[in-house]
């Protein structure tokens, strides 16, 4: 597979604290890649690394098969968690700014904020100064700034915080739109539901070591374990799950339903075929719900992190 | 080098843009050219004020000697009690009341009645017109003849003049004090003023949280070093516009109000009244005598060798806090070494341009963008001010390195106040 980015062996040391050991990954290029992990973790330090802010104790960092230059900046962007802008400057000049601070010209810079004011409908912040303007939309005049350089490798720390949820569906939007145009996408968040709904790509690091890394869908089979979610109907359900207990693992489970139904979460065998459990199933009671119960990015977060602690 | 010019404009619009920057500039010269007219102002309303003084002399001797003046004013009293004499210097609130004894043994003994304290200066007068008055009674009574003295004194006035055969005036001491001071002086006020600048511009981006933002596009140094020439650009024409500002209005004022400036300037204008036309002319010519060019090249090099020095270490201490209350405890090391400058420069300098301490104060380079400035117009041999532009040049080249090392660290540090031990880890990341 193409890679866009691969650190390998990635270490950095303050003094004598390790922020992140012994680090490799590989974000494949035209993916949503979540980088996932507590706070004071290391995905900061590692994301300064990419956009040599700090540079590694040990290690390197491959962009497009080519160890990091001083000019790779030109292909990034970066937003970063600790984010803000010049409070006494104008929107306008001030993007033309730091749009030209990554190798922009003027003249390219200003069509470039005019398209992308126009599409977020900003246009007539332009004189404004910051200090005028909202959290919310300074924080949208950031977005714009980070994504004005065309960037093949666009950076996120923690996107979504300070955003309401409808401007914060609008970033959304806009980060998949420049997905589809061909950029990959470095997520960094602790909060997993937005891993969940967005990545194809994850990686967990947990006290400056990464736990896991891989595609979404491959964590989450390895991390499944064979359980399912069951709404039964019978003439007596007390019965029924003494005669499932007997076979079978199960726990309670709460769903919604509009019937009166036995709710289990009942895990199988590794070996054993969902089809053999409905077969069981459906010749006792009536099957009302069945569903496999795949690991949420948190449970897997939890669960690794907890299991290693 | 594009985006450290792009820095560059950035921080110097910012700068001049800035509110109270701007009316700063501009006040800045008004005041000063108001409190120059108040201070002439009240100077000559001190002149004009005549003291009256009254004399009660017993032993009739002196009454003659005190010739009124400008300022001054006898009143003969001898002929009434001094009890009654007093009464009227009280009644009419007059400057105070002499009193000469009529024994001759004890003339010494003046004694001056007043309600408060009279000036000095009054009473160093009164006391040498009575000494010249008695020594010449003593020297007549011993047989000698006073006209003779007088015709006999000679008037020695000790010109200097040096192996080359220049000849200069003890006004040129006051010329090279006058012209390295300034020197120095304005030195000190331009890296305390824009250096206090540069490091106020740091904690803003801290603050504002811009900081990551910039620096994943540009290098720290860079940052830093943009910002450190932006401001003094700033500064540079802040300067500029209150020398021109400042000596137009001075003369506009000066010439619409008549009001004799000189006058402000109180020993100046005494010491000029006594030069005649040749020191006036000795004057322009010392100053002209002065390493002018030596003065001028070496002022730049000072100048913005001192200036980085300092505003990158301001930099520095910027970049280590999060907000302006916590820059006290890194200020006062770099307070000190100013301040030092200054005083080595006022005393030991003009006591000695060339003595031990002046010589160590102006190689150090913390001291000596301030402290050579004073010395050179006194003449500093070529290679002890190559060493000391060694020293400085080096010394910036380390220090920069140091403050951008510090500056790298500090400006993704939030949050907590840091130890100089920290600073020192700091280093080493």
């Amino acid at each position: 597979m193409d890679h866009l980015l691969v650190a390998e062996n990635v270490t950095k040391k303050f003094g004598d604290f390790t922020a992140l050991n012994n680090v490799s990954l590989q974000i494949p290029k035209g993916s949503i890649f979540g980088l996932l992990g507590p706070n004071g973790a290391g995905k900061t330090t590692f994301i300064r690394i990419i956009n040599q802010i700090t540079l590694p104790s040990e290690g390197r960092i491959l962009l497009d098969g080519k160890p990091l230059q001083p000019n790779d900046i030109q292909h990034i962007g970066y937003l970063p968690e600790e984010r803000g802008l010049y409070k006494s400057m104008k929107v306008g000049e001030q993007a033309l700014y730091l749009a030209q601070l990554k190798g922009l010209s003027k003249a390219e810079a200003k069509a470039r904020l005019k398209y992308w004011f126009e599409r977020l409908n900003i246009e007539d912040w332009w004189d404004k100064k910051i200090q005028e303007l909202s959290k919310g939309m300074a924080q949208k005049v950031q977005f714009v700034v980070t994504v004005l350089h065309n960037p093949k490798l666009l950076i996120f720390d923690e996107p979504f915080s300070g955003f309401d949820p409808v401007n914060a569906n609008l970033i959304k939007d806009e980060i998949l739109q420049l997905r589809k145009e061909g950029a990959t996408i470095l997520f960094s968040t602790h909060r997993m539901e937005s891993v969940e709904e967005l990545c194809d790509y994850m990686a967990l690091i947990h006290k400056s070591n990464k736990l896991l890394d891989g595609k979404v869908t491959d964590i989450k089979r390895a991390y499944k374990s064979n359980t399912f979610e069951v709404g039964l109907e019978s003439p007596d359900n007390e019965l029924l799950r003494k005669e499932l207990a007997a076979t079978f693992l199960i726990k309670d489970a709460s769903f919604k339903s509009i019937n009166d139904d036995l709710k289990l979460r009942i895990q199988i065998e590794e070996t054993a075929s969902p089809n053999d459990l409905l077969m069981h199933l459906t010749s006792r009671a009536q099957v009302n719900y069945f569903v496999e119960v795949i690991p949420s990015v948190n449970d897997i977060f939890i669960k690794t992190v907890t299991g290693n602690a | 080098m594009r985006n450290l010019k792009l820095i560059i404009k950035r921080e110097y619009l910012a700068r001049v843009r800035n509110k109270t920057f701007v009316v700063m500039t501009f006040l800045s010269p008004l005041i000063f050219v108001g409190m120059i007219m108040l201070i002439a102002y009240l100077t000559s309303l001190n002149k004009s004020e005549t003291r009256i003084v009254g004399v009660h002399d017993e032993s009739g001797l002196f009454v003659s000697e005190f010739q009124d003046s400008e300022d001054v004013e006898f009143q003969d009293f001898s002929a009434i009690t001094l009890d009654s004499a007093k009464d009227i210097v009280r009644e009419k609130n007059l400057y105070g009341l002499l009193y000469v004894p009529q024994d001759s043994d004890s003339v010494e003994h003046l004694q001056f009645f007043a309600k408060e304290a009279p000036a000095f200066g009054f009473l160093t007068q009164i006391e040498r017109t009575v000494a010249d008055k008695l020594t010449g009674r003593e020297l007549e009574a011993r047989g000698v003849d006073v006209s003779a003295i007088r015709s006999a004194e000679a008037s020695v006035k000790i010109e200097i003049q040096n192996f080359s055969g220049e000849r200069t005036s003890k006004m040129s001491n006051y010329v090279k004090m006058f012209f390295g001071g300034a020197a120095g002086y304005l030195l000190m006020m331009f890296i305390i003023i824009y250096g206090n600048m540069v490091m106020r511009s740091v904690i803003e981006e801290k603050t504002n949280r811009i900081i990551e933002i910039i620096i994943s596009s540009v290098k720290p140094l860079h940052l830093m070093l943009g910002k450190i020439l932006g401001t003094s650009l700033a500064g540079i024409t802040q300067f500029s516009i209150w020398v021109m500002l400042g000596g137009l209005l001075l003369f506009v004022v000066s010439s619409v109000l008549g009001v004799d400036i000189s006058a402000a300037q109180g020993a100046q204008q005494q010491a000029a009244s006594q030069i005649s036309d040749s020191e006036l002319q000795q004057l322009v010519i010392d100053i002209a005598k002065l390493p002018l060019l030596t003065l001028t090249l070496s002022f730049l090099v000072y100048f913005i060798g001192g200036y980085f020095l300092y505003s990158s270490i301001y930099a520095a201490i910027g970049a280590a806090v999060d907000n302006e209350t916590d820059t006290q405890q890194f200020m006062f090391p770099v307070i000190i070494p100013l301040i030092l400058g200054i005083y080595v420069g006022f005393f030991a300098v003009i006591e000695n341009p060339h003595g031990t301490v002046s010589t160590i104060f102006s190689m150090v380079p913390l001291t000596s963008p301030i402290v050579m400035l004073m010395r050179i117009p006194f003449g500093v041999a070529w290679w002890e001010l190559a060493i000391s532009i060694f020293l400085l040049i080096i010394t910036n080249a380390g220090i920069v390195w140091l403050a951008a090392k510090i500056y790298r660290v500090g400006i993704l540090m939030y949050g907590k106040k840091p130890t100089y031990k920290e600073l020192y880890k700091w280093l080493k990341y």
